[in-house]
């Protein structure tokens, strides 16, 4: 039987990193559901015990920290500012309360999956996500760190520790949109979350609005978002174009063929701004 | 790892693999079945327990971080005593439990809920019960029962001797299903036996050839044995059909279906069982190319599948009356539709499982089955002996819905017990389970019908190719029941209705809750409410106007003389339909991107099978202590014919229902009771087990001379007999017992009067048929396409409720399978084989749903009840589809009715509306 550990300090675990072939293992809900037809003998390295990777921590710079191991019932229970919403409502589409239960925000992220719900609410918020290994730590935006279809940036030695959301990006309201053939327990075949920030008289000055789904890994929406600032609050659905979704890439599947999509993702990114226009 | 951990209160320590799942660590290790694992992979909360307190997916947790764990499962639930706890009574009386197979998780889930709400809202119910899926009960119970919990109402009394027919009795096998210790076929596996794990194909079709087994036993640990089709004792063929076994038990040179069984790997114990590895197995594919849809099979450059059916058509079925060319040539209006359906997953939660052990020249299969009798007959038919020689124990079964009738564990661990000499057990995985198992037919329908202008249907035309897959399973079962059915519950003079069952490298379609008729009935029903518009009559009174009544012809020819409830149907809808419409008017008035519709579906159905003998055989055993057992060979897969048969036994003795014991299921003690299959068993069976307590009564009562309107006391050893003489006494423990232990048993047999149909399909095909009307209401996001069903209600006609708790279980979860067919459910092959892939209703889509029961009684059935399995599905999905239309004007021609396709529909009823323009 191959080794299972365990470790309740991140050295170790980083230690244990360093050798290849190692599983990570967080909240199991994407790991066991990869092992249906059978159960291969495989080295664990099991990170639930680590305490680095729990809690959410607000900064000395005002940003907060998600630990990688902090579970969707977590962020849902944790005082948020309003700008966290959108995550917050993405938690509770994730799964059922099961999964919600036990599945993690970072092993959302390293699993990667283009429907993946925590992403588009991440984007939303500029997070970054902090990867440890033996050798150090480093930073990369959420963006540059989700690079396709169950691809990402991390190394085999790494250890994805947390998720930082920078204080900016909080002094916003927040909002996510899923769209799926069914109530719960849903894979998305469209979502999109976004962020406003405004001056008091109701200017946008930051807009983040990303879309999941539609694309190997979901995506922000730059031409969007800097057709937004500096327009009103109450105007931002109506900057919507359709150049704007043109890096969006849907395929054609059993949910959804691409042209539905690609009119879905609009459809429900014009609604986010609505919403989030309506917000106080 | 030596873990510790308390489960259900109790510190339990023990050395487990760390990375085994929680599920299996509870079921294997601790003896803790009650948790049932569906899936494996987090889709279906079977194997919710609480950990910690909250709610998790067992299968999803490894041992290791349950160390140090407080864990709750179904068994820690009711009280050291046995007693029930208020949350498992509130399931008990609601009938929340029909299957039992997600119970624990719902359960559990709601538990977790409780605890931290005690009075929790609507919306909570729904979003802590969210991750649990159930196939049977449409959830609407479930719900109920956990808004209810607080009201720690009591039971509901055991009827009174004679008060059991029409009493809303709680299950009587209910206790088990909520309180964990219900045996499903994958919980009662004795340890020692081998494992099974069958080698399926990846192709659709492909030919193969077999390497070098030997050396893959050698360097394959915990693998003893590869079994091939030429292992097969007797004959390597099954099928439902005598003349059509066409389907190998294990392939020889080709496959035809992704998924097709070609070889029975046999390893020493269950864990290696799950560690098995087939990637590296010694077998050499070459693909062809597949036949996809029945436009592949019917085309004259298709390849032959079957020798035996050239043109790839296993049957046609044909309907003629009248001169349906000439009727649609002088109707005043005449509309016409074509609609294409996929196949269709049965998605119960329990996938296929059983062992199966050899006893000297016998042997003996625990399989969960909806159709013991037949699995008995085929195992004998492979194994080339008698079917005396074949016991079939039915475990109780999670869910079946039509997929538990065809032949799936039970070949290959029959062939496994019998060459081996060794116990034998297996279980299929959910991918495996839905790439081997049968669907519902594909079906791709035209049809026209005519009507005049005073709203007088005339004539109707309908021919539906039937994707039957790779074998011929229940195909010509479709291809029979289809013409009978397609014109739809109405008099029409003039119809010819024909289909046909067509080989494709699909997987086998079968048996599916209704045989085709579902699918036939979106065709038609969309045309009637497409004539009545035409015909500018609101789409209920044209349905009232042509409704079947009593002295009408059938196209089959047959008269109808009673229990023809569909008028009555009507009528009982009539008032919600009218307060529906206005409501409907005032919100599109106003809304946006959201628009209201109602829609009406109406179906008859069938009872038993078409113009083919299917007997059922029942007894009831009367034992020297007073008491009584019945031998009820009615499968009860969570429709709830163990608790049927019994109402009507108890009351046509004139017993108390609690005086009556069971014996169920197994083929060497219960007679022959057919299949749970074509909503015959409350119809056939129902009537077997009535004539069957008549008989008993007739004995006791010739026993003491008394006359028929005596009343029975049954005493603990002795029967009193009282009438207007006096009373008598009949005296138990001098009489000789039988095997069973019986010193009297009555015997019954019920075999439905039909006539065989004749080339034009004229004759009298069933001998009952049951009517119901369902209306829904939905609202529509016209910039999404999605539809969200407000509001059902449904009235059946099921001549008697014997329980009218059951019936609405029925009819609810029959309306949660129709709204997938509607709007969701769709099965694509190598794509759609995981319960996350492939969408079954959640708690969070169901409508709210009114049942309206009507009892038009059918002189033949037992107190005057029909069946209401099958109908409870067929109107769903029309009315929902009409709704739509009523919504949108999108004409929905493909379902499901996905996003995709209906904001497609609603941007064609505008291009079209643009052109007239």
């Amino acid at each position: 039987m191959a080794a299972y550990l365990r470790p309740k300090r991140l050295e170790d675990a980083l230690a244990t990193m360093a050798e290849p072939g190692w599983v990570v293992l967080a909240g199991g809900t994407d790991h066991f559901p990869a092992r249906v037809t059978h159960t291969p003998d495989e080295a664990i390295l099991d990170v639930t015990a680590l305490s680095e990777l729990k809690g959410i921590d607000r900064m000395a710079d005002g940003g907060l920290r998600l630990g990688a191991g902090v579970t969707w019932t977590e962020v849902i229970e944790a005082a948020l500012p309003p700008a966290c919403d959108g995550l917050k409502a993405a938690a509770r589409e994730v799964g059922g309360v099961q999964i919600q239960n036990r599945g993690t925000i970072g092993g959302n992220l390293c699993n990667a999956s283009p429907a993946a719900d925590g992403v588009p609410p991440l984007l939303s918020l500029d997070a970054e996500v902090e990867l440890a290994s033996a050798s150090g730590t480093r930073r990369l935006p959420l963006g540059r760190f989700i690079l396709g279809n169950r691809h990402t940036a991390r190394r085999s030695n790494e250890l994805l520790v947390a998720v930082h959301l920078p204080a900016p990006a909080l002094e916003a309201t927040g909002r996510f949109l899923k769209l799926g053939a069914r109530r719960y327990l849903v894979i998305s075949i469209v979502m999109v979350a976004g962020t406003l920030s405004r001056t008091a008289d109701g200017t946008i000055v930051a807009a983040r609005l990303a879309v999941g789904a539609c694309s190997a890994a979901a995506v922000r929406l730059p031409a969007l978002e800097a057709a937004l600032i500096g327009r009103p609050v109450t105007e931002a659905a109506a900057a919507l174009q359709p150049s704007h979704l043109d890096l969006l890439r849907p395929i054609d599947d059993g949910r959804a063929d691409a042209p539905y999509r690609r009119h879905a993702a609009a459809t429900l990114v014009r609604r986010c701004l609505n919403e989030l226009a309506r917000a106080a | 790892m030596l873990l510790t951990l308390t489960v259900n209160g109790a510190r339990r320590s023990l050395d487990v693999d760390p990375a085994r799942r929680l599920s299996r660590m509870l079921r294997e290790d601790l003896g803790l079945t009650g948790t049932k694992v569906g899936c494996d992979a987090g889709d279906c909360g079977a194997c919710t327990v609480r950990l910690d307190g909250r709610q998790v997916c067992a299968c999803l947790v490894p041992a290791a971080q349950a160390d140090g764990a407080t864990i709750v499962t179904v068994e820690g639930l009711a009280d050291p005593d046995g007693r029930l706890s208020a949350l498992q009574r509130a399931f008990h009386r609601h009938g929340a439990a029909q299957c039992g197979i997600c119970t624990p998780g719902m359960l559990m889930a709601a538990d977790d809920l409780l605890a931290v709400n005690s009075a929790p809202d609507h919306q909570a119910v729904l979003d802590a019960l969210g991750g649990v899926l159930c196939r049977c009960t449409g959830y609407l119970k479930i719900v109920d029962a956990v808004l209810d919990v607080a009201s720690n109402a009591p039971d509901p009394a055991m009827p009174e001797a004679g008060a059991a027919v029409g009493a809303r009795v709680n299950r009587l096998d209910g206790h088990g299903k909520l309180d964990g210790r219900e045996l499903y076929g994958d919980d009662q596996t004795p340890a020692g036996v081998m494992w099974l794990r069958v080698l399926r194909s990846p192709h659709p079709l492909a030919d193969f050839t077999l390497g070098d087994i030997d050396v893959w036993l050698k360097i394959t640990p915990g693998v003893l044995r590869v079994l091939t089709a030429s292992d097969v004792p007797g004959h390597n063929s099954f099928g439902i059909y005598p003349t059509l076994k066409d389907q190998p038990v294990f392939a020889e040179s080709f496959v035809r279906y992704r998924g097709e069984a070609v070889a029975g790997i046999l390893v020493e114990d269950r864990a290696a069982f799950e560690a098995l590895d087939l990637d590296g197995f010694p077998i050499a594919w070459t693909p062809r190319d597949a036949l996809v849809g029945t436009e592949a099979g019917l085309s004259p450059a298709a390849e032959q599948l079957h020798a035996s059916s050239p043109g790839n058509v296993l049957i046609r079925g044909r309907v003629k009356s009248g001169d349906v060319e000439a009727a649609l040539a002088e109707a005043a209006v005449v509309v016409e539709t074509e609609i294409d359906t996929p196949f269709v997953e049965h998605a119960y939660i329990e996938p296929e499982c059983g062992w199966a052990a050899r006893d000297g020249d016998r042997v003996t299969v625990w399989v969960t089955t909806q159709t013991p009798y037949m699995d008995r007959d085929e195992v004998a038919h492979v194994l080339g002996i008698a079917p005396k020689d074949v016991r079939v124990i039915p475990s109780a079964v999670g869910g079946g819905f039509g997929g538990k009738l065809d032949q799936s564990v039970q070949l290959p661990l029959a062939v496994a017990a019998w060459v081996t000499g060794r116990p034998v057990a297996t279980l299929y995985h959910r991918p495996e389970s839905m790439a081997s198992s049968t669907k519902r037919h594909p079906a791709r329908m035209t049809a026209s019908l005519g009507a005049a202008a005073d709203g007088r249907i005339i004539g109707f035309k309908f021919h539906g190719d039937f994707d039957t897959g790779a074998y011929a399973s229940w195909g010509p079962t479709v291809a029979g029941r289809v013409p009978v059915h397609a014109p739809g519950p109405y008099r029409v003079p003039n119809v010819l209705a024909t289909s046909a069952a067509v080989y494709t490298n699909g997987p086998p379609a079968g048996a599916f809750r209704g045989f085709g008729v579902p699918q036939a009935a979106i065709a038609g029903e969309a045309l009637m409410d497409r004539a009545a518009e035409r015909l500018g009559l609101d789409p209920l009174a044209f349905r009232l106007a042509n409704a079947l009544r009593a002295g009408d012809t059938t196209a089959t020819g047959q008269v109808l003389h009673a229990s023809i409830g569909l008028a009555a149907c009507l009528e009982a809808l009539q008032p919600r339909w009218d307060d529906w419409k206005p409501q409907v008017a005032a919100f599109n008035a106003t809304a946006r991107a959201t628009r209201r519709g109602i829609g009406i579906g109406c179906m008859w159905y069938g009872c038993g099978n078409t113009s083919m003998s299917n007997p059922s055989i029942f007894r009831l055993g009367l034992k020297p202590s007073g008491r009584l057992t019945l031998y009820n060979g009615a499968t009860d897969i969570g429709q709830g014919s163990y608790t049927i048969m019994a109402q009507i036994a108890a009351d046509a003795l004139g017993a108390p229902l609690e005086r009556i014991d069971q014996v169920w299921g197994d083929t060497d003690r219960t007679p022959d009771a057919g299949k749970t299959s074509a909503s015959r068993q409350t119809f056939v069976s129902g009537k077997a087990a009535e004539l069957a307590s008549r008989d008993l009564r007739g004995q006791i009562l010739r026993a003491v001379n008394a006359g028929d309107d005596a009343t029975l006391s049954f005493e603990n050893d002795c029967v009193r007999v009282h009438d207007k003489e006096g009373e008598r006494v009949l005296a138990l423990t001098n009489l000789p017992v039988d095997g069973e232990g019986d010193v009297l048993v009555g015997e019954g047999t019920f075999d439905p009067p039909t006539t065989p149909l004749d080339g034009d399909g004229q004759g009298i095909p069933y001998a009952t048929y049951a009517f119901a009307a369902q209306i829904a209401l939905v609202e529509v996001d016209t910039e999404l396409g999605t539809t969200k069903v407000l509001k059902m209600v449904a009235a059946h006609d099921v001549g008697k409720a014997i329980n009218p708790t059951l019936v609405e279980g029925q009819i609810h979860g029959g309306i949660a399978q129709g709204l997938g067919l509607a709007l969701m459910e769709e099965y694509i092959p190598g794509r759609t084989e995981n319960l996350h892939d492939y969408l079954i209703p959640t708690v969070g889509d169901m409508p709210e749903i009114e049942c309206i029961l009507i009892e038009d009684p059918e002189p033949l059935g037992p107190y005057g009840a029909k069946g209401i399995g099958e109908p409870a599905l067929v109107p769903t999905a029309p009315a929902i589809l009409g709704a739509i239309r009523h919504a949108t004007g999108a004409d929905i021609r493909r379902v499901p009715a996905l996003p995709h396709r209906v904001l497609a529909a609603i941007h064609a009823t505008r291009h079209i509306k643009e052109e007239v323009e």
